[in-house]
């Protein structure tokens, strides 16, 4: 017996079954009414040709008339965005508009990738997703938005991490590709993926205010590598949760994903290959600014390429390829407090000093129920920080016993970096502080503690 | 003997907070020994504007990776990068990559 064969098969059995058991939970938390798409998790699926499609029906004439008259498009045009196909790698933010937009001018097929399931902090800016759909693949939710403006295009969810495994495969069958991911080592991967697979990347991103648009690997442009040969230090790098982000941010560069996308599938040049836009949504400005040409010594597009498949991109970037914030481990365990233990803390009234690290806007949110000082993080090293701390010192010395100062922020990764910096600033003070920071912050609070206190 | 020169600096996609979330900064680079290049003018950031955690803008002697500088508007590779000599009123742009999405 060929054990490899049966184990293959049933891998692929157990992948079926997988996407059914989404499917059916899909079903479950959904309207019964609704329909939402299969999702699929074979890359490697073949999919019927699109240039067979030569000839305009006069519902495609009456659907699109009003883009099919703009010279610039005209029936050529549309034949042309019909045969085409586009792949669009994240269903979030900029996924969004993208794709309701790709669909609505008529692209033949699209395809959307996202490993996550929809949650409530999506909504504000992850447009096609609905209170209903929370808790179903991001990318199925996409998709069936898309289906219900146009059902003639051939749509494909993918519920899946784009990785070096399975990305070359994916991207094969598509055009065109859109970066609408949230993180760097997937920028990486695609841009290295659509380099080896010779597609253009049209890659968007947001954050705060602010928004960002290129077009990579088109028509001898540069690639991502070409200008950043090196990834960001990962503590340089603000994810939307950490940030934050208007969600019309994300939604106006995605619109435009969405346009350089179809003017590419429709034979027309893009405005953005080696030119990067800056939108900066608080002082209302647009700005395309000139980048270099592709780069000759590049890695991966260059003359001598040494990047000739796909490489391990968390590794080279020192992050994970998603947009979540991973449990940081700075401070030994007796430097830390559990919840439950200050919980009892503050039943007891113990004594104790609590600072807060977040920003004043966010303790406006919410506060644990304990008067505390507020240092943020951007003003750690403050001679002000300091003095608050000494005054607090001043006051505790008075009362002649040791004193913890203990440390809160949002999630508890903050707080373990804030009370390293804390002991550095009072080593050459006569100050002796027992510095804790409260382990998992105040998500942890909410968790095991507080079942009402609000969670961002 | 290089005379002092005047130049506006502009940070955008997340580097302004760096600066006290201040994205334009006209500034005066005092007359000194050689002439102001980028390298001197990263230095003298660094020194004089920069107050905290430079690291989270620069590495070494250079912009950490991530960071693309513009003056003028051109890419500052086609320039000569550190070696570029500042002419007076030249506008020197920091832009901080970003990746949300």
């Amino acid at each position: 017996m060929n054990y490899e064969e049966e184990i293959r098969r049933l891998k692929e059995d157990l992948e079926l079954k997988k996407s059914e058991i989404v499917h059916l939970k899909s079903l479950l938390t959904t309207n019964s009414s609704e329909v939402i798409p299969q999702i699929v998790n074979d890359v490697e699926k073949q999919w019927e040709d699109l240039s067979s499609h030569t000839k305009l029906s006069n519902n495609e004439i009456a659907r699109y008339s009003r883009q099919l008259i703009l010279p610039e498009i005209g029936v050529r045009g549309q034949l042309c965005l019909s045969q085409r196909s586009v792949l669009i790698v994240g269903a979030g933010g900029l996924g969004c508009p993208a794709s309701i937009y790709l669909a609505a001018a008529g692209i033949g097929r699209l395809g959307v990738v996202d490993y996550d399931e929809v949650e409530l902090s999506n909504l504000h800016r992850q447009i096609l997703h609905t209170e209903r759909r929370i808790g179903i693949p991001k990318s199925a939710s996409v998709i069936g938005a898309c289906q219900q403006l146009n059902s003639d295009v051939k749509f494909v969810p993918y519920h899946l991490q784009l990785n070096s495994e399975n990305a070359l495969n994916l991207i094969k069958h598509y055009d065109v590709v859109l970066d609408a991911t949230d993180n760097v080592a997937s920028r990486y991967l695609l841009n290295d993926a659509c380099v080896l697979a010779g597609k253009p990347l049209v890659s968007g991103s947001a954050l705060r205010f602010q928004g960002q648009l290129t077009v990579y690997n088109h028509k001898g442009g540069p690639c991502y590598r070409c200008l950043f040969p090196k990834p960001p230090p990962p503590e340089t790098v603000t994810n939307c949760s950490d940030g934050g982000v208007l969600g019309v941010v994300p939604g106006i560069i995605g619109c435009l994903q969405a346009l350089e996308a179809i003017k590419i599938a429709a034979g027309m040049d893009s405005s953005f290959s080696q030119r990067l836009l800056l939108f900066d949504g608080l002082d209302g400005t647009f700005r395309g600014v000139s980048i270099r040409k592709k780069s000759l010594g590049c890695l991966v597009c260059g003359d001598n390429p040494t990047i000739t498949k796909l490489i391990d991109y968390e590794q080279f970037c020192g992050a994970g390829a998603n947009d979540k914030d991973q449990a940081l481990h700075i401070l030994s365990e007796n430097e830390r407090i559990k919840p439950k233990e200050y919980k009892s803390m503050l039943d007891c009234g113990t004594p104790h000093v609590l600072v807060d690290v977040r920003l004043p806007v966010e303790l406006e949110i919410c506060h644990l129920p304990a008067p505390a000082i507020n240092i943020p993080m951007d003003s750690l090293c403050k001679e002000t920080s300091k003095e608050k701390l000494l005054n607090t010192a001043k006051v505790l010395e008075s009362s002649g016993e040791c004193v913890p100062i203990i440390v809160v922020c949002r999630q508890g990764n903050d707080s373990q970096v804030a009370v390293r910096k804390f002991k550095e600033l009072m080593q050459d003070t006569d100050c002796h502080f027992v510095f804790k920071d409260l382990l998992g912050g105040l998500t942890s609070w909410a968790k095991q503690i507080d079942n009402t206190f609000p969670v961002y | 003997m290089a005379a002092g020169v005047d130049v506006s600096l502009e940070f955008s996609g997340g580097a302004e907070l760096l600066f006290d979330r201040v994205k334009k900064h006209d500034i005066s680079l005092p007359s000194q020994d050689k002439s102001w290049t980028l390298q001197c003018l990263l230095a003298w950031i660094r020194d004089n504007m920069l107050k905290e955690r430079p690291e989270l803008f620069m590495q070494g002697q250079t912009v950490r990776p991530g960071i693309l500088v513009l003056v003028n508007d051109a890419d500052w590779e086609l320039l000569g990068e550190l070696d570029y000599v500042i002419q007076p009123n030249d506008t020197i742009t920091f832009i901080s990559t970003l990746h949300g999405g």
